[in-house]
């Protein structure tokens, strides 16, 4: 219109009022990220500055010495590796195929609330109760013993809940559309899940579970009871053996061993942290690869 | 488009693809279809209007058996699809789905190439020797797209992902990938409501040419669709038939008030 207003555009009172009022929520939203990933930062920070002297191929590769006071830690690596790998063997190939079956068979009934009520529950059990259950379950009753073997099948019945929940997500994910477009070319349940549902999903399941699973990396109280020693001069040869693992060596050194040096624990702490993010930025960036080269 | 209507159609075996009788429905303790007596002709297409919510989607989903994956459907009555009732207790539902076929509102072609699409269901059913197209692969992928003239557009690119083509071309392929097995009739829900009107014009065109080989029953809000490309039209409303007539009467002169008032736009 030729007589607009001039002023009709400018900003009222109430907009300056609200304008501020959003800026306040912005700042504290800004403020708690801040705080977020402060402890994240001074960890990582600590951990580089008092451990990273500590760090050497030597450090790496050979056998703790003189009470674990010299030397490295290569047996306690190996150990961990050892430990997750065989967890992972076991918990992903159950865990996906009992998510496949809650996902794209059970009928929403009481049986299968039951189940997911349960999963969840059992992802909410504290590590020490699976401990003492894999003591009791693994290395008394089956007589595993103290043993790779034993520890393993307690971090992979304490990641299965994990290991379910990220698969489910994975499925739920695939729309529903191509499953009823199978469905009625007369596909069978498992025709759609081989040829469509898991297609689409598998690289999601495969990295969100090694994502959660490697977590298992730094869990202790697990394996402290089931199959890791304070220390083993002796490397594992099959999963009936002892052996060390990084997390409790780490408490080991930090609490155990008088007159080690500071730069010990610390370095010990630092592999760890690196071993762990770097299985998660594998398989972070394998996704992303993944996802990159996918479209619909 | 359908100026030749007098073209002379292939013989049919049995005159009606769809014959229900006393069909009901329910969801739950809602009635959705009462008392439906319908009979589709062989070979035509036949549309269904009527206002949202009348049951013409419910009686479409019933012919090839997709209502029953909500676990709280009951139904009663019979569908006798080519003279078989296929709420017998021996059908075997692969069956029905492959000799009904169905396209859907959203084209929702696989997330596999337009190659691999076409080839899906004939892929599920060529194995046990069964009525289906007999042609290699290639063959069959290319009579499928040229059936549903898409084969022009799309020939240098069979491997390209099906997701990626536009809209109508997506729907296209979901009637061609439907071909290959030999369905005996196409059930079409809304097949254009998520189309420009070019691409109707061209999913319509498309219906007039598979007109005669396949019984399709397309289900449709658009009047002016109705009226263009069908043969015979059914008006429902509240879950029952009221009128069943060729399209060219019942849309001139038809016989009930109630589907006067729809037609001329008074409700719906």
């Amino acid at each position: 219109m030729a007589t607009a207003n001039p002023t009709m555009f400018q900003a009222s009172d109430l907009n300056q009022h609200n304008e501020r009022v959003q800026r306040r929520y912005r700042l504290l939203f800004g403020l708690m990220t801040l705080l977020l990933i402060t402890p994240v930062l001074l960890i990582l920070g600590t951990l580089v500055v008092k451990g990273g002297a500590a760090i050497s191929w030597e450090f790496l590769l050979t056998a703790p010495t003189d009470g674990m006071r010299t030397g490295g830690l290569f047996p306690a690596l190996l150990g961990t590796i050892w430990l997750v790998t065989v967890a992972l063997l076991l918990s992903v190939p159950i865990g996906i195929f009992a998510a496949i079956y809650l996902s794209e068979y059970a009928g929403d009934n009481w049986f299968t609330r039951t189940i997911n009520l349960a999963i969840i529950n059992l992802a909410g059990v504290p590590s020490i109760v699976h401990a003492l259950f894999g003591l009791g379950a693994f290395v008394l009753f089956f007589k595993f013993g103290t043993s790779i073997l034993a520890a393993s099948l307690t971090l992979a019945v304490m990641t299965m809940p994990v290991v379910i929940v990220a698969t489910r997500e994975s499925l739920q994910a695939v729309p529903q559309a191509f499953r009823e477009a199978c469905w009625n070319m007369g596909a069978t349940r498992w025709q759609t899940i081989r040829r469509v549902v898991l297609p689409n999903s598998i690289t999601g399941i495969l990295t969100g579970v090694i994502l959660e699973v490697s977590r298992t990396a730094g869990e202790t109280a697990p394996i402290m009871f089931t199959g890791a020693v304070f220390f083993t001069p002796f490397l594992p040869q099959s999963v009936f053996d002892q052996t060390m693992a990084l997390s409790l060596h780490l408490f080991v050194a930090a609490t155990q061993v008088p007159e080690i040096a500071e730069q010990v624990p610390f370095g010990i702490a630092l592999v760890l942290i690196a071993l762990v993010l770097t299985m998660n930025s594998v398989s972070i960036a394998f996704r992303m690869w993944l996802r990159g080269k996918k479209k619909w | 488009m359908n100026t030749d209507q007098t073209a002379a159609l292939p013989q049919p075996t049995h005159q009606y693809a769809i014959d229900s009788q006393g069909l009901n429905l329910w969801y739950g303790t809602f009635q959705a279809l009462y008392d439906v007596d319908l009979r589709i002709r062989q070979g035509m297409i036949t549309s269904m209007i009527g206002p949202s919510g009348c049951g013409k989607s419910t009686f479409l989903r019933s012919v090839n058996r997709i209502n029953e994956r909500l676990g709280y459907v009951r139904i009663e009555g019979s569908i006798q699809v080519m003279g078989e009732n296929i709420y017998d207790p021996q059908v075997e539902l692969v069956q029905v789905r492959k000799q009904v076929g169905m396209v859907f509102q959203r084209p929702n072609p696989l997330p596999i190439s337009i190659r691999d699409n076409i080839l899906f269901s004939h892929r599920l059913h060529a194995k046990g020797g069964g009525d289906v197209h007999q042609g290699t692969p290639d063959e069959i992928v290319e009579q499928s797209l040229r059936q549903v003239l898409l084969w022009d557009k799309v020939k240098d690119q069979l491997k390209r992902k099906a997701t990626e083509l536009s809209l109508e071309e997506q729907q296209k392929l979901c009637i061609a990938r439907l071909l290959p097995v030999k369905p005996k009739m196409l059930l079409m829900d809304e097949p254009c409501s998520a189309l420009d009107p070019k691409g109707t014009e061209a999913v319509e065109e498309l219906l007039w040419e598979l007109r005669g080989q396949y019984t399709i029953l397309i289900v449709t809000h658009n009047m002016a669709q109705a009226r263009r490309a069908s043969e015979e039209c059914v008006f429902m409303l509240m879950g029952k038939v009221v009128e069943h007539a060729r399209t060219d009467e019942m849309f001139v002169t038809p016989a009930h008030k109630e589907t006067a008032d729809y037609i001329e736009g008074r409700y719906g």
